[in-house]
This record gives C-alpha cells, structure tokens and sequence, in this order.
C-alpha cells in the first residue's frame, strides 16, 4: 500500500457504526513500550535512534495485520504535506512529525492499526476503531503486544510495570480514549459542570486533535490519566463507567432540545446546513462548527437522507491537507476555503 | 508565597491537580511558570508539560549525594532528568528510584504494577508479587500479636524466596 491509497479511502474509524454512534466517533487504545536498556528516542542521538530502529522493523512489519499490505514509512522521507494528512487522519502524533530523528510508522490497510517507532517511546501502538468500542481495542491491543514481545524484550519491572520515557505513562503504559460528539450539553450549557466531574474523576478532556486543541465541533476527548496500580480492564471499565454517564446525559439534554426548545434547534441545524450547502468560500473552523450543528441534526431525526458517514468523512476531509491530497498539489489558505466549500456542496446534496 | 521551582521569587501562577481525590498544588512565579510552558491564560497544558516541575516537588532540596546520581548505561544525570522531566533508558528508573517513587506515587497514587505482564516475566513476577503480598500480611499479623499464623507465611515467605532463587 502508498500513503495515496489512503487518499481514497475512509478511514474505518469515521464510517460512524459501532456502539452508540450517534454519540461517540470512536475509541482508541495506545500502548507505550520500549527496548530493554536501549535509549529512549528523545535521549538518543541519531545513530542509536536507527539502532533501535533496525531492531524494531523487522518485527513491526512482520506483524500480521501489516505484512501483506501495510505501509511502511520513515518519517524522514514523507513530505511534509502527507506528514500533516497522518495527523489529520489521527495515524500519527504531532510530536512524531515536529521533532526532528530516525522516526517512522507502521499503518494497516484499513487503518485500524498504527505503530509510530521512535516517538517518544520506542513503540507507541494504537487500535482506533468506530462507535464506543473500548475491549475490542483492547483485546486487539493486546493480541498485538503478545505477538511484539515474542521477538522484541521490553523494558518491564514487577514493581513499576511496564518503563515509559515519560513517568506518567508508566505502568500499563496504557492510554484509554474515547471521542464523543456533546453538542446538547454544550448548548444547553451544562458542558462545564460535566467536564469538571469528569476531571475530578481522574480522567483527562481534550479537542478534536489531541493535547493542546480546543474543543471545536462540539468534540470532547476522554481519556485516563492513570497508568499505574490499575490492571488495563479496571481502567478501561472506569472509563466505560464515566463515558456511559455522560452519553445518557447528552441524551437527554438532546430530548430536551427536541421537546422543549424546538424552534432554536431548528434553526440552528438548517441555517447551518443551509451555510454548508450553499457556501463557495468556507474556512475550516466554521465548517466545524456548521458540520457539528448538521450531524445533530441528524442524529435525532431533523435531516434525513444524509449518513452519519459522509458528515465523519467531512470533519477529516476539509482539513488542509486533506484538501491538498484531494486536489494533487499545494493549495494556499484562500484556496483552501474555496476548494473545502466546493467538496462539502459536492458531498451534501 | 515563594515560587517551588526557583525557591526565589513570589508564586504568582498556582496549579491544582486532582489525581485519585488526593489534591496537588504547584505555586510558580511567572518567569518559571513560562519556562515550564505554563503561561499564558486559557492556553492549553497537560500533566506531562509539567512534569520537569514535579520532579523535585515534595521532597526538600536535593541532597548532594542525589545530584551526583548518573544512569550507568544513558550517562543521564540527575540535573538533566530535572530539566527534561523524561527518562533517558529503562535503566534510569533504577538510577533515579529516590525521586521516582514520591513522583510516581504523586502522579497516579499508586507505585505498584497491576496488569500485563511480559510472557517471560510471568512466572517471576508472579513469585515477586505473592513476597509483597505475604511481606505485608506478615506485618499484620505480626502487629495483631498472631504469632502462629506468623510463623506459617514466613514458611511460605521462605519457600518462594528459593523457588525465586
């Protein structure tokens, strides 16, 4: 597989299936390993970064869901356009693209697997998959780690569990998360008090694309903080507990939109459908915002004949390099707006 | 109030973490509440950014012996572990242990490893945990004047040692 067949294709975790769909994106699990005594990347020079590298390749790309067709990257030969499109599509970290070294990643055909090597770790491995899915993320996880650490030895103490260049992922190593669309909460302006018991609760909040964005599109990111004195299921049973509170709550503040407040739902769903269907220069936060508002809309029923699917699609589409991607060469920002409003009249119809 | 990094200047930038009900305060000054990326209102940070900060927080000024730490195997010093707040090796966690246990402890409330295990590791470190546990529950009894049940985990206790052996 080429980083352009990826262009064509739906990454599995926007076809918006799975369990409760309407409200979650999807779910992730990560899990942060590394070589017994063999620097950590960011401590490494260059050299002893491809060391490690040799070590891990064979292994990563020898792995089931990868050998047939999977991609193999290092970072340094990927341009800086595809670079960005692996962060839009949630494949790779920021931190992976920004910081300079013998970096590279591992993808499965349908992108449900994904391995940066010499991120901050030696291995970070995450399972992204659609709809409130947390055990089978796990279950794959951790089918893949088996298989890893039958070649690979990783640094591993009874005591501390599994040893991260970072404290707060030592442990499990484990990093649990969960995207979930709140725009009712939001709206109905108890979003905050939500978000405040949920960090009391241990559990961390983040935007759309990860550490240091903000909440756009009404979307919320939920993961644990923990790593360490809690077995994996205990964590991922936590987080289950928590998101299922908070996925009752935002429904029902959406029936209370649907009963009591009708008119301003209304409005706000069609003005913003309306925008997207009929915009020729659109910026990429706008379209958030519109495409959030829309896919309420039809997550309780306003607007038919649109899927869940093609709206997911949007949120990653209309990202800046996706549109360049798109279009087969460098856009510039005016161009971008122009070219994101004709694709989203093109796929809303 | 004093800034906890620089130990000079007033504390101007006050942090609250929750982890597991138990409340951290971090008090900065603004200079090294920017060096550390704090800074700024409204602008986004998260526990690892200010982890290099945590390093030392809680335990008095670092005695000289704890400075002078270096990881055999990455050369990693103590004072580059402050800065960074990253590890240099998986070896450095034996290195570092004084200043890493508080911090793990601090950071998710817990200092023992529950969960997946190496395939390897199993067996060892199923021995390893049953000691801890019987190393405990030894204290228990022994503070409950029990001295039979006693005697019986310190027969246990020294029949795994072997079997660890």
């Amino acid at each position: 597989m080429k980083i352009n067949d990826l262009v064509k294709q739906t990454s599995g975790w926007l076809k918006g299936v799975g369990p409760n769909s309407e409200i979650v994106f999807s779910s992730r699990v990560r899990l942060a390993r590394n070589l017994e005594k063999v620097l950590f990347s960011n401590w490494a020079d260059k050299e002893k970064q491809e060391e490690a590298l040799a070590i891990l390749e064979p292994t990563v790309n020898a792995l089931e869901q990868i050998k047939d067709n999977g991609l193999y990257l290092k970072m340094n030969d990927v341009l800086n356009v595809d670079k960005q499109f692996l962060v839009e599509r949630h494949l790779i970290s920021r931190e992976h693209i920004t910081k300079s070294g013998a970096k590279a990643v591992v993808i499965s055909a349908d992108e449900t697997l994904s391995i940066m090597l010499n991120e901050e770790d030696h291995l970070r491995i995450q399972i992204l998959l659609p709809g409130f899915a947390l055990d089978e993320c796990w279950n794959k996880i951790e089918q893949c780690d088996t298989a890893l650490e039958k070649k690979l030895s990783f640094a591993f103490s009874a005591k501390w569990g599994y040893l991260t260049a970072c404290p707060t992922n030592t442990g499990t190593g484990m990093r649990a998360s969960v995207m979930l669309h709140l725009p009712a909460l939001v709206m109905t302006k108890q979003i905050n008090r939500v978000i405040q018991a949920i960090v009391k609760l241990g559990l961390t909040v983040r935007g759309l694309f990860g550490e240091g964005t903000e909440a756009a599109g009404n979307i919320f990111q939920i993961s644990n903080q923990v790593s360490l004195g809690r077995s994996e299921e205990e964590i991922i049973d936590n987080i289950k507990r928590i998101i299922n509170q908070v996925i009752e709550y935002e429904q029902n503040a959406r029936q209370v939109l649907c009963t009591k407040n009708t008119s301003s739902l209304d409005d706000q769903v069609w003005r913003s459908y309306g925008i997207l269907k009929n915009a020729h220069i659109i910026s990429s936060s706008e379209t958030i915002e519109l495409l959030s508002n829309v896919r309420l809309g039809c997550d309780v029923g306003l607007i038919k004949g649109l899927t869940r699917e093609v709206i997911n699609e949007l949120f990653i589409l209309t990202q800046p390099a996706h549109l360049q991607k798109l279009e087969g060469k460098t856009l510039n920002a005016q161009q971008r707006d122009v070219k994101r409003a004709e694709l989203i009249r093109d796929k809303i119809k | 109030m004093i800034c906890q990094i620089c130990n000079k200047k007033p504390a101007s930038v006050h942090l609250t973490e929750i982890i597991n009900d138990q409340m951290t305060e971090l008090h900065l000054c603004e200079q090294c509440a920017k060096e550390k990326g704090i800074a700024g209102l409204g602008q986004p940070f998260g526990l690892q950014d200010l982890l290099a900060g945590l390093v030392d927080f809680g335990t008095p000024v670092p005695s000289g012996k704890k400075t002078a730490l270096q990881c055999p195997n990455c050369k990693m010093t103590y004072d580059d572990f402050r800065k960074i707040g990253r590890l240099g090796c998986s070896q450095c966690y034996e290195t570092f242990k004084e200043t890493l246990e508080p911090l793990l402890k601090k950071v998710h409330g817990a200092v023992q490893h529950i969960g997946k295990t190496p395939l390897r590791d199993e067996a060892e470190f199923k021995i390893k945990k049953e000691l801890q546990e019987l190393h405990l529950k030894l204290q228990k009894v022994i503070q409950a004047e029990s001295f039979e049940e006693a005697a019986i985990i310190r027969d246990k206790i020294k029949k795994l040692q072997q079997q660890g052996d």
